[in-house]
């Protein structure tokens, strides 16, 4: 729909809207407006890019903005720099381990159960939509995505101290709100990531000290 | 140091657990308002003072007194970080899906904090000598406060608030603190729907038969 | 074959690798942190080879025009990544992974590369079990599998339908590791202008900053290329829309061969295009084919819903044709049929470009249920992009490009023909032959970044640490620099009427009519003078708004398109080069009396190579040839 209007506005000479976007399949979450006020449009568990005309009503006004935080500002247009994202997971998102030092793979058996757990985690894909619809511009559930997926996994049990620690304390220092258990970010997220997440970054914070 | 008291998650950890125990007192408070609904005001003269002068309670006073201001200090410092979080809102609104009463704790927790107030003048502070009035006789204080329709109003629309504030507070209370589980926190649920309910409606029960009855 | 040397190794196949370890040279570590290495690209490949190359030491400098290096495409594979590990007891070996690939690839890859590929495939998945990838795993604990494209071995680990996001942010974990370590600089938004030659040896690369429109240079010791493959030539791909061959080609024109550009993989289970203004089109994984049937109305034109079309008058074109494989022929006999029904008019929907993948017989035998455990969340994938339920009535399925097994032509080390150059993923042509088997496009190139890389790059490294830091201000980046300014500044000069955009969907659209799924000479010279004549269209009529110095995705869009006329006429070149039938390369002229593929080993049986030889000149060829030792060439035949 972009694509079209952008069209148009160069035919005519005008500048075209500046969006990002990239896969177009839901999986990349580069794409994230804020559409009829909420994030991704009104249709719940879908990204923008598979957000179809279709839901809109003919000649239906469609009120789109971008994602609205501190810690996102607008580049332009509909793009904001999302980078804070990136800091968090820089500060403690993963599990040292150098390339060529891994022990067999079926070395370390996991439960089922917390491998699928951790998959339903780790599907997340840093759209930012969940600070968006957040009245807190909050990313505890970006955070806590990222953490649970590691804390249920034997392999990440190993740091998961230091992790949690320097994940809260990098969210923190880029200003993004508190939680206050809204749960407007596990509505309005494209990949349905589970309030349960935060519960448990709470309680592997509470066990780091 | 700062970083583990003053973190967004320990900062809600301390909100949480000053919350919970404040929830703890409403419960010993209604029962004894209940005893205003008796005719007779010795009852509830001596319960209230018991818990002015048994020395436990003051100490679990000056525990509450504490956890009400943390809860009120650090509920107001968080709201505006998450104010400051988004300078600028969204022009067309947001409309995402939200448990709707956590969306006002800030407002629902203040008037509760107006009706507190008020609250002092009206009890706490003639114990205190503060103001005047009969430390020894509260059940007559409380008469004729309900015998005002506008004390009554504000009341029983405060008691709403607190009911709005207590519904969300309950089961948040016990997701900050990360006690969640498969099984109990449906249950907890059903607990902050039973609460939230029930002790607001008692005190407001309380206000209009004596109101309204009497 | 006087430029070409591949450098592999001596000695039997499953000794090359091995051997290549123990005798290449090391760089001391103390000397590593004083080496810069520039990796382009922060997919699988890319991410993984940073971050190993961070983790030895040297100093990284890591490039993305997206925003994050999490969103790079190799988040989109669905199915799986391949590994000989032979967990499930079923006879699996390195060498059976190996002559998988190379019969796969139509026996036009270079064997001991695929040995190697399938060598290290283990210990990809060792790290990205370390690394906390959630791989699906049995009620035991240990890694499940699954088996993918017609193999006879269950080889495939993976993560639901989403393994490659999983994958990717494996190696995003381990790179922003070394982000953190100050091993690695990231640099986001930036994408590659053109590469910078230092007397014969790459030593930098020119950048725009894409949100600033600044321009940058960066030198390093080595250049690694990690920016994937060209499959948005055909404008509608399953790739992402951004992704694009721009490096890879500005590295061609400085030197680099470029190998194999025909063999481009069509993937025949995507979602059709609905409308005009779609950008791309969504991959619905191959499994769907197990269970359904796809067929055209048989008479030509039929308007009626699926549903009411009676059994007798549907055309199950697959089943008919090929009676013993069904509808589970390969992807790209698959493909190749359904063209055929739809250029013949039998097409459905309303851009009568797709065909029915029809479930109602599967739901019927084996129950919902049974139906929606195995494809329940392609269903509804299905579902939310189309809005139609394939419960209730037929998918609609089309081909779309998918993958380009060719890419810069790379030897035993992954150095392309400049030297300091390194071509890894599917950016290179190495190990995929003339079609690539499901899952191994995620194992080649986390092997690649991971594995392989990072012992190379140090047997070219060993001689440069007398190189100082390579400063920017030095001619060579001046007159690169200069030279792709220019460029940009004759983009957005040229101030047309037409957008970027639709020039790229009208060559797309060439390239899908003339250069697709089957191709003939007619056709192949026609599309050729069609786009030299959109070419010039394009560089008279285009337009870009905005200016250079600022956002401005306009030129993003047209500096990439420029590129792709170019690449366009390269592969045409390359196909009309190579009369015979291979893998995803398919020549009407060169097929069985029955329509299949004829493949002519005694000719072709090599790498074409191709050198840039300077604006308007013919491309130069230079074949390598492929010798067999291990394995014997065989007719693929799936009647």
């Amino acid at each position: 729909m972009l694509d079209a209007l952008n069209k148009k506005l160069i035919e005519a000479n005008n500048d075209p809207v500046a969006f990002d976007h990239d896969c177009r399949e839901g999986i990349c979450g580069s794409c994230g407006m804020f559409i009829n006020g909420h994030p991704h449009g009104p249709v719940s568990a879908i990204t923008t890019c598979h957000l179809s005309m279709r839901y809109f009503k003919d000649g239906e006004t469609i009120w789109i903005e971008p994602w609205r935080a501190k810690p996102f500002p607008v580049i332009k247009d509909l793009i904001v720099d999302r980078s804070a994202f990136d800091k968090i997971q820089t500060a403690g998102g993963f599990i040292s381990v150098n390339t060529g030092a891994a022990p067999e793979a079926n070395s370390i058996p996991v439960k089922k159960k917390n491998a699928d757990e951790a998959f339903d985690s780790s599907i997340c894909i840093g759209c930012g939509a969940c600070v968006a619809a957040c009245k807190n511009a909050s990313a505890m559930l970006f955070v806590s995505a990222k953490i649970s997926q590691f804390a249920l996994l034997p392999q990440g049990r190993v740091e998961a101290k230091d992790r949690v620690r320097a994940m809260v304390e990098k969210m923190d220092e880029l200003g993004f709100g508190n939680c206050s258990n809204t749960g407007a970010c596990e509505a309005e997220c494209p990949k349905e990531i589970k309030l349960t997440n935060i519960a448990r970054l709470n309680r592997e914070y509470y066990k780091a000290y | 140091m700062n970083k583990i008291l003053f973190s967004s998650v320990s900062k809600k950890f301390v909100m949480a657990v000053a919350g919970l125990f404040l929830l703890l007192f409403l419960p010993v408070h209604l029962i004894i308002n209940f005893m205003l609904l008796k005719n007779d005001p010795a009852p509830f003269n001596s319960a209230a003072h018991f818990m002015a002068s048994f020395p436990l309670i003051k100490i679990i006073e000056a525990i509450l007194f504490g956890a009400l201001l943390i809860h009120l200090s650090y509920g107001i410092w968080l709201q505006i970080q998450n104010w400051l979080a988004r300078p600028v809102g969204y022009a067309g609104g947001n409309k995402s899906e939200t448990s709707f009463f956590s969306k006002f704790m800030i407002w629902t927790g203040l008037s509760v904090l107006t009706f507190m107030v008020l609250h002092f003048f009206n009890f706490y502070f003639i114990k205190l000598g503060l103001v005047p009035g009969n430390p020894q006789d509260f059940y007559s204080v409380a008469h004729n406060l309900f015998k005002i329709p506008a004390y009554n109003y504000i009341y029983l629309v405060c008691f709403v608030l607190l009911g709005l504030h207590l519904f969300h507070a309950f089961s948040s209370g016990f997701q900050t603190l990360g006690l969640n589980h498969r099984i109990w926190t449906p249950v907890v649920k059903v607990f902050a729907w039973i609460y939230s309910i029930g002790i607001p409606a008692g005190f407001a029960i309380i206000s209009l038969t004596l109101w309204l009855y009497r | 074959m006087e430029k070409l040397n591949s450098k592999i190794p001596d000695g039997p196949l499953s000794q090359k690798w091995i051997k290549f370890k123990a005798s290449s040279k090391l760089v001391n570590p103390a000397n590593k942190k004083k080496l810069e290495i520039i990796v382009v690209g922060t997919g699988l490949s890319g991410a993984s080879a940073a971050s190993a190359l961070g983790e030895l030491g040297y100093s990284v400098k890591n490039f993305c025009y997206q925003d994050s290096p999490r969103r790079a495409h190799s988040v989109a594979a669905q199915g799986g990544i391949n590994a000989a590990k032979n967990y499930p007891n079923d006879g699996d070996s390195v060498y059976r992974l190996f002559h998988d690939m190379i019969k796969g690839g139509d026996y036009r890859a270079r064997e001991a590369n695929v040995y190697r590929a399938a060598e290290v495939s283990n210990q990809v998945i060792d790290h990205f079990a370390a690394l906390g990838v959630p791989f699906a795993r049995d009620y035991g604990g240990t890694l499940d599998t699954r088996s993918f494209g017609g193999v006879q071995v269950s080889r495939t680990f993976y993560a639901k339908g989403q393994t490659g996001q999983q994958c990717l942010l494996g190696c995003y974990s381990s790179l922003n590791r070394q982000i953190k370590k100050g091993n690695v600089k990231m640099f986001p938004r930036r994408e590659m202008l053109d590469l910078v030659l230092i007397n014969g040896k790459a030593r930098g690369i020119i950048t725009r900053n894409l949100i600033t429109g600044e321009i940058e240079r960066h030198g390093a010791h080595a250049v690694v290329l990690a920016t994937g493959g060209y499959g948005t030539i055909y404008y509608l791909s399953t790739l992402a829309v951004s992704s694009n061959a721009s490096a890879a080609w500005k590295a061609h024109k400085r030197g680099a061969f470029f190998a194999n550009p025909g063999f481009i993989q069509i993937h025949p289970t995507c979602v059709p295009q609905l409308n005009e203004f779609q950008s791309k089109l969504t991959l619905m994984s191959e499994s769907l084919r197990n269970d359904g049937r796809v067929w055209v109305p048989e008479v030509s034109g039929d308007k009626r819903p699926a549903n009411d079309i009676p059994e007798e008058e549907r055309d199950y074109f697959l089943e008919r044709r090929y009676p013993a494989f069904g509808n589970l022929v390969p992807r790209d006999v698959a493909s190749r049929a359904a063209k055929e029904r739809c250029d013949a008019g039998y097409g459905v929907g309303e851009t009568k470009l797709a065909v029915y993948l029809d479930f109602r017989d599967a739901i019927k035998n084996q129950g919902k249920k049974a139906i929606e455990n195995k494809y329940g969340n392609l269903f509804e994938m299905y579902k939310t992009i189309t809005g139609s339920d394939p419960y209730d009535e037929p998918m609609r399925i089309y081909p779309a490009g998918h993958y380009t097994m060719g890419g810069l032509w790379v030897d035993y080390e992954l150095m392309t023909t400049i030297p300091g150059l390194y071509a890894i993923g599917e950016a290179n042509f190495s190990d995929h032959g003339a079609n690539r088997l499901g899952a191994s496009s995620l194992m080649q190139a986390a092997g690649d970044g991971y594995f392989i890389l990072p012992y190379t790059i140090s047997n070219y490294l060993a001689d440069q640490i007398r190189i100082p830091k390579i400063l920017t201000d030095v001619p060579e980046f001046d007159e690169t620099q200069k030279s792709a300014v220019e460029r940009l500044n004759k983009l957005i000069s040229i101030k047309g009427k037409q957008t970027a955009s639709s020039f790229h969907k009208r060559l797309g659209k060439i390239m899908w009519d003339h250069v697709g799924m089957a191709r003939n000479e007619k056709g192949l010279s026609k599309a050729l003078e069609l786009i030299k004549e959109l070419q010039a269209e394009f560089w008279r009529d285009l337009n870009v708004p905005g200016s250079i110095n600022e956002l401005n995705q306009e030129l993003e869009k047209a500096g990439r398109v420029a590129d792709y006329f170019e690449l366009a006429q390269l592969l045409i070149t390359d196909a009309l080069n190579r009369k015979e039938s291979c893998g995803a390369h398919f020549r009407e002229e060169f097929q069985t009396p029955d329509g299949e593929a004829s493949r002519n080993d005694n000719e072709y049986a090599y790498v074409s190579v191709w050198e840039y030889a300077g604006e308007g000149n013919p491309y130069i060829l230079h074949k390598e040839e492929l010798k067999f030792e291990e394995v014997e060439m065989k007719v693929r035949s799936y009647k």
